[in-house]
């Protein structure tokens, strides 16, 4: 019988959350806490000529005004941004000033008072541009930046870094093959709208505590990275971190704090609050990183893949920060998930005078897998093939060898074969992709394949600590932040099923303060189950051994021969001799006063095994542990006149592993799916001539609102990962990831064109028909 | 910077507040009276994560002041009593992260009141204001229904 792993749980924040008691961030303040607010660069590449601030510092309430400096630089890989813009600035939004005054209104009335002169600088406008001779340098100094070892700028060029993939020969591949299609892809760059704009608060103690409460998905990220850049020991940072409202991978960058730290400082260690507005958040901060692709397939007439060769040129803006590991990332999983022999693929980082970019749900797969699907139903095409059948034929098998030439089982890449014919059922498949509804309208269907792994560091480690309430009810404390996908109810599932007690005895801090919970490297990737998931049940095992000893004495026998479960610690054979948890789990006193043992406490932690480094000539290495697959499908409605359409329906057909919350797993996927397709049909910067991001706010960014949902049908395959606890695979951003692609596929067998630029929105996809601007 | 005392009904609550008269409501009921539950999410009327109940209304309190809502009877999060509706939220798993819930809440809250037949089209006029970046809004849909098809309207608050 089952505990509670599988059952659809109720969410263990949910009755904070719909009462409005739960705290964000921001809904921190007190009377003694300043108030940032930015000056932000109007160019996108200029250089700064004066800023002047004697209006601003007459303005009542200003306690203090910070402008950049050229030390310290920060980046995650390459230290190449200076948290306030120093000399130049790189792109539109770029903070260059920061006001510190008493209120919110006065620290914004003396930012507009701020005169900032500029002289403009010729602007690098994409990634393409970037590459061309000649381009515009949007760091002059690459070259001498610090750096980890393994990322790869080269000097004098825009290029942060490129990640190479070369297995088998390809001489030989494309000799082997029949049939050759070649294309390019493209989409700007985006944003993560997360409901809760970042925002962050710090404060400097007299003992040189530095004290942040911060909406972040990496906390411990913060701590590691304010002693590296300003030389700070780590036990004096600490970082706290409520509920957040959404993340989306924005919330991993750490930018806020490096600014409200230094703001800090000038006023003399008082508490200050920097929040961003919308549209701050949408340019000011990192953003959704933008991709021009190029995609050259080989095939044998009956639809073996024999060749790829790939170039991913990502638009990471101005800084590299994340963008060099997103680039990494895709590069090792560059061909989706298909068994290809001969494989070349250069992955680029590339600057731009573009906001900068950080990790956007699925890492670089919704990007990479919308050219290659593409190209895979460009193939099916020319073969004259089944798209579906396309797939089936090169689908990744046990056994096989990904692009990093990693061997493959059926623990770590599960059954894709298995969710491309359950998606074939679920879309009534052989009806036909286009189906005439009358003279105007047709309906249409297109599909893709994922895989994910986890480009993380190969040390990343997470840590549980369980400590016992008097009545033998627990609590759990993981470093995981709840920004929303529901990991900490997940966690105390797993508690429950590994004591075999009630999930309602069961609570979750959900609140992170680095200074008592141990470290869960960054809440991303999705991989707080596996991770959180087996440091959790090591911990568990602490605890056993611990309740074990302390009963074994009191019912006079060995250890070995108890068992925990139904809040008693009893003997195997015969459960009728037991002790309650309750009773010793704060130690036992006996009748005549002596007492052993002392509050259970459980600790574990887990770090993920076996990853390496990528070769940086070859590619070889093991970049993550297991791989998550699916099959998707967009069904539209799509008007032939005027190329608008509505998206009827969305499938996924997910191995998940084993799903241990059914609803809460679900959630994930529907949310994950309409991200991908809010994505693919409308979200997109727009930027002029100059650089300029021209829609920074929500009513022109188009998210999708309530009734642009389609039905989703979701449904999963589980093929248990070894690995994990109870076998689930990481499932909170895969959702999103094939979304993209499948739109664009449908749109395009029903438009009869090769729609290979997102966003698609009707005008886009007229555009492309009339030839006018060519996309 | 004048400041007026004004005295605002919420929750059931007389409460006296100094306000300057461009304080936006929003303002008001989260940085002077502590009600944290409307949030921020874009000062501009476009998201609907502020929305409160201004007499029986649904209302962006990011686009109302302060001053406009003296005489009115405000209801947040904080003081709604639609049972229903909260319980239906968490069994329908209708939020993720839970920064838009309090404006679904409080727009569903007073759909619910006003039509309590509304069909698709009405759900959507009123729900569209409001933007969920986790869900699938799926869920959001399967919560507000369910409360309308059991015909529990609230509470009668108003
Ligand atoms: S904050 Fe009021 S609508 Fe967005
Ligand atoms: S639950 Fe996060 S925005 Fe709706």
């Amino acid at each position: 019988m089952s505990w509670s792993i599988g059952h659809s749980v109720y969410r263990k924040d949910g009755l904070e959350k719909v009462t409005g008691r739960a705290k964000y961030t921001g809904d921190h303040s007190s009377k003694d806490m300043l108030h940032i607010k930015m000056v932000v660069s109007s160019y996108a590449h200029a250089k700064i000529k004066a800023i002047n601030t004697t209006k601003a510092l007459k303005v009542s309430g200003v306690r203090g005004i910070v402008l950049g400096q050229p030390f310290p630089l920060t980046g995650e890989e390459i230290k190449d941004r200076p948290p306030i813009a120093y000399d130049k600035v790189r792109y539109h939004g770029e903070p260059v000033a920061v006001v510190v005054a008493d209120t919110a209104l006065q620290a914004q009335k003396a930012a507009e008072l701020i005169e900032v002169t500029y002289e403009p600088l010729p602007v690098v406008n994409s990634p393409k541009n970037a590459l061309l001779p000649g381009a515009p340098l949007v760091h002059e100094n690459l070259a001498v930046y610090e750096r980890i070892e393994h990322v790869y700028p080269e000097a004098n060029t825009n290029i942060a870094d490129r990640i190479k993939i070369r297995k088998g020969c390809m001489n030989e591949g494309w000799k082997a093959s029949h049939e050759m299609v070649e294309a390019s892809f493209s989409f700007s760059q985006s944003d993560h709208m997360a409901m809760e704009t970042r925002c962050v608060i710090a404060e400097i103690h007299p003992d040189g505590c530095v004290v942040f409460t911060s909406a972040t998905q990496s906390p411990y990220m913060i701590k590691h990275l304010m002693s590296d850049y300003f030389n700070l020991e780590d036990g004096k940072i600490i970082v706290k971190t409520p509920l957040v409202g959404g993340a989306f991978g924005g919330k991993v960058a750490v930018q806020l704090e490096l600014i409200a730290y230094m703001a800090s400082l000038a006023v003399g260690g008082r508490p200050v609050k920097l929040v961003n507005t919308r549209e701050e958040d949408m340019i000011t901060s990192p953003v959704h990183i933008g991709l021009d692709a190029t995609i050259k397939l080989g095939a044998t007439k009956d639809g073996q893949l024999t060749a790829a060769e790939i170039l991913y040129m990502f638009d990471t803006g101005a800084y590299s920060d994340k963008g060099a590991t997103i680039s990494r990332a895709a590069a090792v999983t560059s061909t989706g998930p298909y068994h290809i022999d001969n494989v070349w693929c250069d992955s680029l980082c590339v600057y731009t005078n573009h906001p900068y970019v950080t990790a956007y749900r699925g890492f670089g797969h919704s990007e990479l897998s919308f050219a290659f699907e593409r190209a895979m139903d460009m193939l099916a095409k020319k073969l004259d093939m089944n798209p579906l059948e396309l797939r089936m034929k090169n689908a990744i098998l046990p056994g096989q060898t990904t692009p990093t030439q990693i061997r493959l089982n059926e623990s770590t890449v599960g059954n894709l074969p298995n969710c491309i014919e359950t998606l074939k059922q679920q879309m009534n498949w052989n009806e036909g992709q286009v189906i005439p509804i009358n003279d105007r309208k047709v309906r249409a269907k297109g599909i893709s394949c994922i895989w994910k792994t986890s480009t993380i560091d190969s040390d990343a480690s997470s840590g549980v600590i369980l400590v016992f309430n008097r009545d033998g009810s627990v609590n759990i404390e993981s470093g995981v932040v709840e920004i929303g996908m529901g990991t900490k109810t997940v966690l105390a599932q797993m508690l429950a099923e590994k004591l075999k007690m009630d999930v309602n005895k069961i609570f979750v801090k959900m609140e992170i303060d680095t200074q008592s919970i141990p470290e869960h490297w960054k809440t991303v990737a999705s991989r707080g189950t596996l991770m959180a998931g087996r440091a959790l049940l090591k911990a568990a095992d602490d605890a056993i051994v611990q309740m074990k000893d302390i009963a074994s004495r009191v019912l006079m026998c060995s250890p070995d021969e108890l068992e925990v479960g139904n809040e008693r610690v009893y003997v195997r054979d015969e459960p009728d001799i037991y002790i309650k948890v309750k009773d010793i789990c704060y130690g036992y006193k006996y009748p005549h006063g002596y007492a052993i043992g002392g509050q259970v406490i459980g600790r574990g932690q887990y770090m993920l095994r076996h990853l390496t480094h990528i070769d940086p000539k070859t590619g070889v290495g093991r970049p993550g542990p297991e791989y998550t697959v699916a099959a998707q499908g967009a069904e539209i409605e799509f008007d032939t006149r005027d190329y608008t359409y509505k998206i009827l329906k969305a499938y996924s057909v997910i191995d998940a592993g084993i799903v241990l919350n059914r609803k809460l797993a679900k959630g994930q996927v529907m949310g994950a799916m309409e991200m991908g397709l809010n994505f693919g049909s409308s979200e997109t910067f727009v930027f002029s001539e100059q650089g300029e991001v021209l829609n920074s706010r929500l009513r022109t960014y188009t998210p999708f609102r309530y009734g642009d949902h389609p039905e989703y049908v979701v449904s999963f395959i589980e093929t248990p990962y070894i690995e994990s606890a109870y076998g689930a695979r990481g499932l909170g951003e895969h959702g999103l990831i094939g979304m993209p692609a499948a739109l664009a596929n449908a749109l395009s067998v029903a438009s009869g064109m090769e729609l290979n630029r997102l966003p698609l929105t009707p005008e886009a996809i007229w555009r492309k028909k009339i030839g006018v601007n060519e996309y | 910077m004048n400041k007026s005392e004004i005295t605002l009904n919420v929750n059931s609550e007389e409460r006296s507040v100094y306000v300057r008269h461009s304080d936006t409501l929003l303002y008001v009921l989260r940085e002077e009276l502590g009600l944290t539950g409307a949030k921020p999410g874009c000062l501009n009327g476009d998201c609907g994560a502020c929305t409160v109940d201004v007499d029986g209304q649904a209302m962006k309190s990011c686009l109302m002041l302060a001053i406009e809502a003296v005489g009115k009877k405000i209801t947040t999060v904080e003081g709604l009593q639609n049972i229903p509706l909260k319980t239906a939220f968490i069994k329908k798993f209708a939020f993720q992260c839970g920064y838009c819930t309090p404006g679904f809440l409080m727009n569903s809250n007073s759909l619910i009141n006003n039509y309590p037949q509304a069909d698709d089209i009405q759900i959507k006029d009123c729900l569209e204001s409001n933007i969920c970046r986790c869900t699938g809004y799926k869920e959001i849909e399967e919560a507000v229904k369910s409360v309308l098809a059991d015909g529990s309207t609230g509470n009668g608050n108003y």
